[in-house]
């Protein structure tokens, strides 16, 4: 039974993380229709970013902040320089240079920093605090929860309740419409990338103090459970990747706790396998309704 | 407007079968063309080892098993646009299954050399077709049903969960895999060739054998309908093509290619395992397929030779150089992977059609585009799009 | 004095086969000018090229005086060109409500002054009121091309380019809609360019007709004149 808390609590934490990379994918979805495979690739280069400013000044926050700014400038120059450039009408390009880009990017991390692992500190304490005897959150766990929550409404509130939102919206529906509108589409487009870059940097850097540590790959499995949250909630629904993260991250502590670490990516791959099959759509996307 | 369709297609057959080789052929029908081709280029291949030393003919044999996978998955894509990231999942596939009946019917007394290795090997043949064959059905049903990135993600994913597979399944040997018996050269031929050169020729007739199939697939009407799936999938239902069998065919087909690679590969470095078969190596081989030319049959197997011998030559060139051990220990693997990213984007961006189109344009005076220009079932392509289809 | 929207020599589509080919046309401030022609007389390409949303290989456009040719579809729009383009132009992924604030968003500027804009709107167009916060694709077609005109008149356009507004609708609410648009134009001063194929009720509320045919102007007349020269309408509008 305390156990059982105990995994609950922390794969609260950890589907939070989760929810957010998935909600990364989601904004770049809507903005572009296209799931940036290469959303990891750029994370890890924000993180990396991250270590080098934390290194150097010695704050975490200094780190933070390059993160963000690092994973919105990659992805803000991914769209310019390439999306922008990748023929429409099929989804196979786009998928192809997103590929390519996490090759070239992950390739060019590895030949910069090497294959080891480098240590990330957490900027708080990692022990769990223990109450009634049962093992709960770490006070980082509860830094993570609260960051990603504050996110989440930050974002609701920036789509839902800004102009700068309605634009970002309208742009992603119907384009044709907005620019007839005066939105200026391609800017919007460009934005929405590059918000999708910040929130994917910030998960990842939540994420790595956690893990083994920072390398090239850090943030692949990240991807794929982030993947299979959007998938789990609709690529179009931003409460359906929140709900999605959550379930996820609560599945892979139990199996992990449970059943042992190898048998995760094997409850992951069933679980994807299952909402494919019977949602293809995902548990939560809206009636396919688009504007021509 | 749908009663017209069955006539143009087979109009559209029938240039099909003149443009893919320039020579007007009189009395030979596409597919006995085909097994010709087929038949003198396994010849050429046999011929070519005997110019090879040992290490260059083990090469060899590596580019055959990874041009079954290419040559799969460039029809795959190619034809009916379902991008699969797993292929070296079903690789494995047939390596396991490879390996398992191989295992097997040795220790039910096919052991040794002579006939009962060859029957040995054909078992293993025809377990690698049944792994790599059921697998490659349930992920054709599952893109049956799944657009653009949703099945994309789901190869992704299952790529990623097989160290995890093979950890869980004790009959599958964790971490280090299987290991299968050694196949010797035999006696007839042992004073002919050595092992190198033997193993290279069951890959080459190996290979023969995956991809002539996928050809005759391919000029006859079964592409005709994976292109008309490609085009509009409600265009094709309506002139009596079903998608979803379509689909589903076309998956098999490809993953028993697949799997058959992973059984010569299996043969060749007498063991399988998942270190093989990550996720690098998956991309690679859509690396192959997109820069060979996504559809082209020969540009999967000039992707496959890249992807086989660029990470050799950079390795040999680095070391050649001199570059300091730590810098070569990170160059080593990244770099090739580096050039294999950038040239995934450059062809998709500034190249589309890969190797295949330019070696085309290079023998005929250009010519429109075949494919979904021409298919009735298909509404006006976008430009970009409909290079991918040759 | 100027037109508020000018074409000169205006062409577009390959240059064998040319959509629009050397056109040109003149509105007058405050102008209703109705478009009239068979399909594929280009209409919709002319109000595509006016607001940029399709580029000409020659000619120009000139709103007020100003050649709008270096400008982007967003700037066109900006400076006072509004376009209802054909069918389902209304973010359907948007409710009402949001719909209009996007109208209203760049000569309302403060949000008080804006939600000023859009209850005017709701005044105009009473069914909308009644679906604020209806997303887009649960209108009827009606209140659809309503919503659309709302907004588009939100922007307070110098020239409004309507494609087809009466498609697929019912005689009763076209003529609400007409209704609604002459008013506009009558009490703002309003330019209105109006490609229609049902040429009855384009022709009633405008001033002038301008037939298209092969991508040109064949004839360029008053439109009471146009309702009532049996010989005009039966050559170019086929009744």
């Amino acid at each position: 039974m305390d156990r059982l808390v105990f995994l609950l609590a922390t794969g609260l934490a950890r589907g939070l993380v989760v929810a957010l990379f998935a909600l990364s994918l989601v904004i770049v979805w809507r903005a572009a229709r296209l799931v940036n495979f290469a959303q990891a690739a750029v994370a890890t280069v924000a993180v990396f970013a991250a270590f080098a400013v934390t290194g150097a000044t010695g704050s975490f926050w200094a780190g933070l902040a390059a993160a963000l700014l690092t994973g919105a400038a990659v992805n803000a120059a991914v769209e310019r320089g390439l999306v922008r450039r990748v023929p429409q009408g099929s989804p196979l390009p786009g998928m192809i240079v997103a590929i390519g880009l996490v090759m070239v990017l992950q390739s060019a991390l590895g030949i910069a920093f090497g294959p080891r692992h480098r240590p990330m500190a957490a900027p708080f304490d990692e022990r769990p605090f223990v109450v009634g005897g049962v093992p709960l959150l770490s006070p980082y766990d509860l830094f993570v929860l609260t960051v990603a929550l504050a996110l989440v409404g930050l974002l609701a509130w920036l789509f839902n309740g800004t102009t700068l939102g309605l634009q970002l919206r309208a742009s992603a529906a119907a384009p044709e419409v907005s620019r007839l509108l005066g939105v200026r589409v391609p800017r919007m487009v460009t934005l929405g990338w590059a918000l999708s870059g910040a929130v994917a940097a910030l998960a990842a850097l939540l994420l790595v103090p956690t893990e083994l540590g920072l390398n090239a790959h850090s943030a692949d499995l990240l991807f794929v459970h982030a993947f299979t949250v959007a998938v789990l909630g609709g690529l179009d629904s931003p409460t359906g990747a929140l709900i999605g993260g959550v379930l996820v991250g609560v599945l892979v502590s139990l199996v992990t706790g449970y059943l042992g670490a190898g048998v995760a990516p094997l409850a992951v791959l069933a679980l994807l396998t299952l909402v494919l099959l019977v949602r293809p759509a995902g548990i939560f996307a809206a009636a396919q309704v688009r504007a021509a | 407007m749908t009663a017209t369709r069955p006539a143009e297609t087979e109009e559209i057959a029938v240039r099909d079968a003149r443009c893919s080789d320039p020579r007007p052929a009189r009395r030979l029908t596409p597919t006995q063309r085909i097994l010709l081709r087929a038949v003198v280029l396994t010849l050429l291949a046999v011929a070519a080892t005997f110019l090879l030393d040992p290490y260059r003919n083990y090469q060899l044999a590596v580019v055959a098993a990874t041009f079954c996978a290419t040559a799969g998955l460039t029809l795959l894509v190619g034809l009916t646009g379902q991008l699969s990231l797993g292929h070296a999942v079903l690789m494995a596939a047939g390596g396991y299954g490879y390996a398992l009946a191989v295992n097997a019917a040795s220790s039910a007394g096919l052991d040794g050399g002579g006939a009962a290795g060859a029957a040995r090997v054909v078992l293993g043949l025809v377990g690698a077709l049944v792994a790599s064959g059921a697998l490659g059905g349930l992920l054709g049903l599952a893109g049956a049903r799944l657009r653009g990135p949703y099945l994309a993600g789901l190869t992704l994913a299952m790529v990623v969960a097989l160290p995890a597979l093979t950890t869980q399944v004790p009959a599958l040997g964790g971490d280090q895999g299987l290991a299968v018996p050694f196949e010797g050269v035999p006696e007839v031929l042992s004073l002919l060739i050595v092992v190198e050169q033997w193993h290279a020729w069951v890959a080459i007739v190996v290979a023969a054998l995956a991809v002539t199939p996928l050809a005759v697939l391919r000029s006859g009407r079964a592409g005709l309908r994976m292109r008309a799936v490609h085009g509009d999938e409600t265009a094709a239902r309506l002139s009596g093509v079903s998608p979803a069998r379509v689909k589903v065919g076309a998956f098999v087909a490809s993953s028993l290619a697949a799997g058959l690679g992973g059984a010569v590969l299996c043969l060749v470095t007498q063991s399988v395992g998942p270190g093989r078969y990550d996720l690098a190596f998956s991309l690679l081989l859509v690396v192959a397929a997109v820069v060979g030319g996504l559809g082209s049959l020969g540009g999967a197997a000039a992707g496959a030779a890249l992807v086989v011998l660029l990470p050799w030559l950079v390795d040999t060139v680095t070391g050649a150089v001199g570059v300091p051990a730590d810098l070569e220990q990170r160059l080593s693997g990244n770099l090739a992977v580096l050039v294999f990213g950038a040239l995934l984007i450059v062809v998709t961006l500034a190249w589309p059609g890969g190797l295949a189109r330019a070696a085309a344009r290079r023998r005929h005076r250009p010519h429109r585009p075949r494919g979904r220009t021409d298919a009735p079932a298909a509404p006006p392509p976008p430009p970009a799009s409909q290079p991918l289809e040759r | 004095m100027s037109a508020a929207l000018a074409v000169e020599g205006l062409t577009v589509g390959y240059a064998g086969a040319p959509v629009l080919d050397g056109l040109a046309l003149a509105v007058a401030p405050g102008e209703v000018v109705a478009l009239l022609g068979a399909n594929g007389a280009g209409k919709t390409t002319l109000l595509r090229a006016l607001s940029g949303l399709t580029a000409p290989r020659a000619g120009r456009v000139l709103l007020d005086g100003a050649d709008l040719s270096d400008l982007s579809v967003e700037d066109r729009a900006r400076r006072g060109l509004a376009q209802v383009p054909e069918g389902r132009s209304v973010v359907t992924e948007l409710t009402v409500d949001e719909n209009l604030h996007l109208g209203a968003l760049w000569c309302h500027p403060g949000r008080a002054a804006r939600r000023v804009a859009v209850a005017r709107t709701y005044d105009l167009f009473e069914p909308l009121a009644r679906r604020r916060s209806s997303l887009g694709h649960q209108l009827s077609g009606g209140e659809r091309q309503m919503l659309a005109l709302g907004r588009a008149l939100l922007a307070r356009p110098r020239v409004l380019l309507l494609d087809e507004p009466s498609l697929g609708l019912a005689p009763r609410v076209v003529s609400q809609l007409m209704g609604v648009l002459r008013a506009t134009a009558r009490e703002t001063g309003l330019t209105v360019l109006l490609a229609e194929q049902n040429v009855t009720s384009a022709l009633s509320i405008a001033d002038r007709g301008v037939v298209l045919s092969l991508g040109a102007v064949v004839v360029d007349a008053p439109a009471a004149e146009l309702a009532d020269d049996p010989a005009l309408r039966h050559a170019y509008l086929g009744f």
